[in-house]
C-alpha cells in the first residue's frame, strides 16, 4: 500500500540513503536565466560538463520584456539571456529563447511541450515547478546549487517528505475556479501547512477539473509551504497528452500508458495528513494581506487582525478592518503567470470581458504564458476582445507577476492580479497587490475596483 | 564549500513570521550572474523604509539572526542565503523554515537551527533587551550559548556533516557514478528526450 509520490519516490532511487538522504535520478530539468547563470559558471570552473543535455530544456521567462523584444531589455537582464544562450550552446542543450515560436514561462512550456508527463521526476530552479504535479509527475523546486548538482550529476539528494491527502469533492459552484480551489486550500491549511509535505490533490473537485485548473491548483501547492503537489493521471491527462512533440508515440505510447496506469495511490494507503474540503462551499476568494493565506470571500470584508503579522499587513495595504471587499479600488489589473496564463484562462477572463470596456481609472494587461498560447488565443479571436475593451495584449513571460522586467507596480499602486504571491513589493516596490482568479481580475478591470464575479454583468 | 565548525557573534533579533525571500532580496537584484555581492541588498525594501531593527548600531555586523517561524518561504531564490551570508550572518535560528531555504542554506554554508517556539521568544528577549550580546552557535556539540542562555538542537545529521567537512556535495555524488549510470541503463524508453 503505496502513496502515488511514495511509487515515483521509489522508481527514482538510485542509492538508498540509509539514514543519509537518498541520491534520486532527474527525469526532466527545466532551467530559466536567473537561477542558472551560478550553477553553469562553479560547474565551468571545476572543469564539469553537464551530464545529461538531453533531459535539460532550458527557456526564458523571468527577465523578457513583453513588448519590444529583446531590444526593450535593460543591460543586465540582456547579460542574464546572453548567459544563458552561451551556456546552452556550450552544453548542447535545448533553449526556448525569446523570439522562439514555444518560448514562454517554463512551466507553461514544459506541459504545452508533452515534456511533463506522469511519473517523471522534474525539477526546476523556481518554487512554482510543483505545476508540472498535475500531471502525475513528482516535481519540485530546488536553489542554485541543487542545479549545478543536477547539471552535474542528473541526481539530486533529497530526504523522503512527509506526505498529505488533499481532497476536494463536490461541484464547484458557479464563478468558482481552480484558483479559488487553491486560494481556499491555502487559507484552511496556512502559509506553512503543508511544509516537509508532498500533497497529493483528490476528490471528484480535482478529477472534473481540466489539466490547465489541475495545473493551478497544483502550482499555488508552495504558497501552502509543501515543495510538491501531484494528482493522479486519468483520461484527462491521457487525452491532453496524446500528440504533443515530446509525448510518447507509437508502441512506446502503449507501454508509458500502462506505467502511468499503475501510478494511483493504492486503496487504503495511508497519509502522514489528510485534509477534507467540501467544494460546494467555495466562493470566489480575493487576498487582503501579504501573504496567500489572508484570503476572504469576495462577499466578506476585511478581517479584524488577530496577530502582528496581521496587523503589518493591513497596514501595508493600507486597508481598514470591516472595508467590504468590493469596496476596494484597484488601478492596475494583472492577467497572466505561470497560475493563470494559459488558454483556458484567458477564455474564462475574455468571457467577462466581452462586451464591456476596462474603467477609466485602470490600466489592465493580458500577459499570455507562452508564444504558443498567444497564438492560439488570437486564433480564435481572444485578443481582439481584450483589445477592444482597453487591456494591453503582451509578449509571454512572467512579466509582473514578479516584476523582474519592466512591468512593475508604482508604490501605493492596487493590482487585482491572477499571480501566485501578494507579499510586499512583489509586483513593484510599495505596491498591492490582491490575488484572484482570471474571471474575477477581468471583472474588476471593468468595474474599478474588487467585485463579485456572480454579480458581474445582473445589472 | 569553507568547513563550519561553529560561530560566535552578535545576536541580531528580526521578530517576524512568514519572513519570504521576497523581502530578504527584492528581485530587481537577482540579475546578477554572480555569488557574491547581494550583502547590500539583504532586506533593502525594509531597510529603505528607515528605523529597521537591523540597522541599529548594536545589531551592526551580526553574526547570528533570530526570527519567526516559516523564516525563508516562497521563491526558491538561492540568493537569500547568499545574502544573508554576504551581510556576514553565519547562523539563522528560527521556529522553522521554508523547505527550499532550508535546503539552500545547507548547501551554500549558511547554518539553518530551528529550536522549539518558546526557546526562540527568549532568546528574541535577549537580543532585544541586551543588544549586541554574543551568542555562540557550535555545530560540532550541537550546541547553544547566550549568556546564561544554553540549549541543544538537532540538525540532519548528512548535511551536518557536509558543514563541518566543508564537502563539495557534487564531488560526493559523481564518486556513484557506477551507479548513475546502471540506473540510466534501466530508464524505459518511452521516457521524453529533449531533442
Amino acid at each position: 500500500m503505496k502513496t502515488m509520490a511514495e511509487k515515483i519516490w521509489e522508481q527514482h532511487v538510485v542509492v538508498a540513503g540509509d539514514g543519509e538522504p537518498d541520491l534520486l535520478y532527474v527525469d526532466l530539468h527545466l532551467v530559466h536565466e536567473v537561477t542558472s547563470p551560478q550553477a553553469f559558471e562553479s560547474l565551468r570552473l571545476a572543469n564539469r560538463r553537464v551530464r545529461r543535455p538531453d533531459l535539460t530544456v532550458a527557456t526564458m521567462d523571468h527577465d523578457v520584456p513583453t513588448r519590444g523584444g529583446r531590444l526593450a531589455a535593460d543591460e543586465i537582464a540582456e547579460r542574464q539571456m546572453s548567459a544563458l544562450e552561451s551556456n546552452c550552446r556550450r552544453e548542447g542543450i535545448a533553449l526556448y529563447g525569446i523570439g522562439h515560436a514555444r518560448q514562454g514561462i517554463v512551466h507553461v512550456i514544459g506541459p504545452e511541450l508533452g515534456l511533463t508527463q506522469p511519473g517523471l521526476l522534474i525539477v526546476c530552479g523556481d518554487s512554482h515547478t510543483s505545476t508540472h504535479g498535475a500531471f502525475g509527475a513528482l516535481a519540485f523546486g530546488i536553489g542554485t546549487s541543487e542545479v549545478e548538482h543536477v547539471l552535474a550529476t542528473q541526481c539530486l539528494r533529497q530526504r523522503r517528505p512527509k506526505t498529505m491527502a488533499v481532497t476536494v469533492d463536490g461541484a464547484l459552484p458557479l464563478g468558482v475556479t481552480a484558483k479559488d480551489v487553491a486560494l481556499g486550500i491555502i487559507a484552511r491549511i496556512g502559509v506553512d501547512g503543508g511544509r516537509g509535505h508532498v500533497i497529493e490533490y483528490r476528490g471528484s473537485t480535482i478529477r472534473a477539473l481540466s489539466m490547465e485548473g489541475r495545473m493551478t491548483v497544483c502550482n499555488m501547492t508552495i504558497e501552502g509551504g509543501a515543495r510538491a503537489g501531484m494528482v493522479a493521471p486519468d483520461e484527462t491527462t491521457v487525452t491532453y497528452l496524446k500528440g504533443r512533440p515530446y509525448a510518447p508515440a507509437d508502441a512506446q505510447w502503449d507501454a508509458a500508458i500502462a506505467h502511468w496506469k499503475a501510478l494511483a495511490t493504492d486503496a487504503d494507503a495511508p497519509f502522514d495528513q489528510e485534509v477534507v474540503i467540501d467544494a460546494t462551499r467555495l466562493e470566489p476568494y480575493v487576498t487582503w494581506g501579504t501573504n496567500p493565506g489572508q484570503s476572504v470571500p469576495v462577499s466578506g470584508s476585511v478581517p479584524n487582525p488577530v496577530t502582528e503579522t496581521d496587523e503589518r499587513a493591513l497596514a501595508y495595504m493600507a486597508l481598514e478592518p470591516g472595508t467590504a471587499m468590493e469596496a476596494i479600488a484597484v488601478d492596475r489589473v494583472f492577467i497572466g503567470s505561470c497560475t493563470n496564463a494559459r488558454l483556458e484562462d484567458l477564455r474564462l477572463a475574455a468571457s467577462v470581458v466581452r462586451g464591456h470596456s476596462v474603467h477609466p481609472k485602470v490600466r489592465a494587461m493580458v500577459v499570455p504564458g507562452s508564444a504558443s498560447v498567444k497564438r492560439l488565443a488570437e486564433a480564435e479571436g481572444l485578443d481582439a476582445v481584450f483589445r477592444q475593451a482597453g487591456f494591453e495584449w503582451r509578449d509571454a513571460g512572467c512579466s509582473m507577476c514578479l516584476g523582474m522586467n519592466p512591468d512593475i507596480l508604482g508604490p501605493g499602486e492596487r493590482c487585482a492580479s491572477t499571480s501566485n504571491r501578494n507579499f510586499e513589493g512583489r509586483q513593484g516596490s510599495g505596491g498591492r497587490t490582491h490575488l484572484v482568479s482570471p474571471p474575477m481580475a477581468a471583472a474588476a478591470a471593468i468595474a474599478g475596483h474588487l467585485v463579485d464575479v456572480r454579480e458581474f454583468g445582473k445589472n | 564549500m569553507e568547513p563550519f565548525t561553529h560561530v560566535t557573534g552578535v545576536l541580531a533579533p528580526l521578530d517576524r513570521a512568514n519572513v519570504d525571500t521576497d523581502q530578504i532580496i527584492p528581485k530587481q537584484f537577482l540579475k546578477r550572474i554572480e555569488r557574491s555581492g547581494f550583502g547590500p541588498f539583504l532586506f533593502y525594501d525594509w531597510r529603505r523604509a528607515g528605523n529597521f531593527i537591523l540597522d541599529r548600531p548594536a545589531y551592526r555586523g551580526a553574526a547570528v539572526l533570530v526570527t519567526g517561524a516559516n523564516f525563508g518561504c516562497g521563491s526558491s531564490r538561492e540568493h537569500a542565503a547568499w545574502s544573508l551570508l554576504d551581510a556576514g550572518f553565519r547562523a539563522v535560528i528560527a521556529p522553522s523554515f521554508g523547505d527550499i531555504f532550508k535546503s539552500n542554506s545547507f548547501r551554500s554554508g549558511l547554518l539553518p537551527v530551528e529550536l522549539p517556539a518558546p526557546e526562540v521568544a527568549e532568546l528574541n528577549r535577549l537580543a532585544t533587551e541586551e543588544p549586541g550580546m554574543e551568542i555562540t552557535v557550535d555545530l560540532g556539540s550541537q550546541r547553544i550559548r547566550a549568556g546564561g542562555f544554553e540549549t541543544a538542537f538537532a540538525i540532519d545529521p548528512f548535511y551536518r556533516e557536509c558543514l563541518l567537512n566543508g564537502w563539495d556535495e557534487v564531488a560526493l555524488t559523481l564518486r556513484q557514478d557506477g551507479a548513475i549510470a546502471r540506473y540510466e541503463s534501466t530508464r524505459p524508453a518511452w521516457l521524453p528526450i529533449s531533442r
